[in-house]
């Protein structure tokens, strides 16, 4: 699949957002940790929002999107996302704390969706695992406690401590899943080929022509159109920045903002990366009707 | 099974690989109440463009023994279309009176997600309308009564000139399609998914 920049940044950011505000509310934290927090939280989960429209041909319908909620998970998360999104507004304000616990379910319930929209579809093997919802909310909520412990050294550095170890914990958790579904996909064996998509009995069977000389719709959304050099980079990538290059900074920063900080901007560009090649590696079955031009 | 599900039948012994369905197709759909179908760079170098149907060339066996099969290749107008559930504004729809799988572009927000859902990629992005296409089985010309009866049928299949197109419910027993898929042993396309699709094709005879 091609990896398109708007739904890379939305689940980064909002996954991100969602995974600061477990981590604050988790923890109780208070004053003004609590309050920059939640608008840190807040305005990732904005950006979030902003990106997707990116993703739409016609941003100014979107609105509709919020009516197959009874079958579908796009339209679910549509829903979830702002109603995440005022409660992190009305914890903020109002500090009462079943306004944060109803906040957690529903940013339990964004995860489940953003990752349901890709594991639901049975056709895309390499997405249609519970590792994706895993992976989903692991390093979403990992990459929020990176994001906690740098906050909370810079403004409450009795919780940084914490926080760093909560961090190590989750992002080790999410580098284990991500690793397990990076084997799991390196071992599938597509379920569909040309006698399948073709129901020609002879073998071998080789496309001669997709029926048109230029590219299509079809060339383009499915195929990633990077050189074998670009995937394998950004596997190497994610499996560094994602939790290695991250943890040392954790555990050798001494808590100092700076090394925190840095911590988190090289999770989340990891994370980027992550999105990038699960989007890259997923190889869809129309595939199979686009190989050759002439 | 009560319901009509209207359908292609598509028979390979006879296509020829000659694209009067593409063209017919392109250019109904270009100019119909479901247009306009948009290309991009016609005529230039790296032209592009939706369309509902191609076909598609492959070469099977093994040489000499190799035979080369024209492969047109549309919406399929799913029984249990995978494209209609994961829309989140509804505009991606099966129609329960005829079973034609239909967009109603007006909604479509142009999010890509049904053609992500679909196995076959019978989907396109229409560029330059931002909106999802895909056949629509000529919806607009088969119940159109000005149209003398025997035109009221898929351009395609008007098109085809080896009558390689059958058009009919294949809900209807005693249908052309639904007797040529019986008797000729018609297939559906990736049955490992089981979207169980209305088109069907007929395989080649020795």
């Amino acid at each position: 699949m091609r990896p398109a920049w708007s739904v890379l940044l939305f689940t980064t950011l909002a996954g991100a957002g969602q995974g600061l505000f477990l981590a604050l509310f988790a923890a109780q934290a208070q004053g003004e940790l609590l309050q920059l927090g939640l608008a840190i939280a807040f305005a990732l989960l904005a950006a979030g929002l902003v990106a997707s429209f990116f993703h739409l041909g016609h941003p100014e319908r979107a609105w509709r999107a919020a009516a197959m909620w009874r079958t579908s998970w796009l339209s679910r998360e549509v829903i979830v996302l702002p109603a995440f999104m005022a409660l992190v507004a009305a914890y903020a304000w109002t500090g009462v704390p079943w306004v944060g616990a109803l906040g957690i379910a529903l940013c339990f319930l964004l995860y489940v969706c953003t990752g349901m929209i890709y594991a639901c579809l049975p056709f895309l093997q390499e997405w249609r695992t519970p590792l994706t919802l895993v992976n989903f909310t692991l390093l979403g909520f990992a990459s929020g406690a990176t994001l906690a412990a740098a906050l909370a050294a810079a403004l409450q550095p009795a919780l940084a401590r914490g926080y760093v170890f909560v961090a190590l914990a989750a992002g080790a958790a999410a580098y284990l899943g991500r690793l397990a579904s990076l084997w799991r996909n390196a071992r599938l064996r597509p379920k569909s080929t040309l006698a399948s998509a073709t129901g020609i009995p002879q073998k071998p069977i080789v496309q001669i022509s997709q029926g048109a000389m230029g590219g299509s719709f079809n060339t383009r959304e499915f195929f990633h159109g990077r050189p074998r050099e670009v995937v394998r980079a950004a596997r190497w990538a994610l499996l560094a920045l994602v939790f290695p290059v991250p943890a040392l900074l954790l555990l050798g920063g001494g808590e100092a903002v700076p090394a925190l900080g840095a911590a988190f901007a090289l999770q989340f560009a990891g994370l980027l990366a992550e999105r990038w090649y699960f989007f890259a590696e997923a190889k869809h079955p129309q595939n199979l009707y686009y190989q050759a031009i002439a | 099974m009560t319901t009509k599900q209207l359908a292609l039948v598509i028979d390979l012994n006879v296509c020829v690989g000659c694209h009067a369905c593409v063209t017919s197709c392109k250019s109904w759909n270009d100019g119909g109440a479901a247009g306009p179908l948009a290309d991009q760079n016609p005529y230039g170098a790296d032209p592009s463009g939706a369309f509902f149907n191609r076909v598609q060339t492959f070469e099977a066996g093994e040489f000499p023994a190799t035979e080369t099969v024209h492969f047109p290749k549309s919406c399929l107008h799913c029984e249990d279309p995978p494209c209609v559930p994961v829309c989140p504004t509804g505009a991606s729809y099966k129609r329960a009176e005829d079973g034609i799988v239909l967009v109603d572009y007006d909604k479509c927000i142009g999010c890509k997600y049904c053609a992500w859902a679909c196995p076959y990629g019978a989907r396109e992005l229409d560029e330059a309308r931002q909106e999802m296409t895909k056949c629509t089985l000529c919806v607009d010309r088969i119940y159109d009564a000005k149209l003398p009866e025997a035109e009221r049928k898929p351009a395609c299949v008007m098109a085809c000139p080896t009558s390689a197109r059958i058009f009919g419910d294949v809900h209807d027993p005693q249908s052309e399609a639904s007797i040529a898929i019986r008797e000729r042993g018609g297939y559906a396309l990736m049955p490992e998914w089981e979207t169980r699709p209305a088109n069907h094709y007929l395989p080649r005879r020795k």
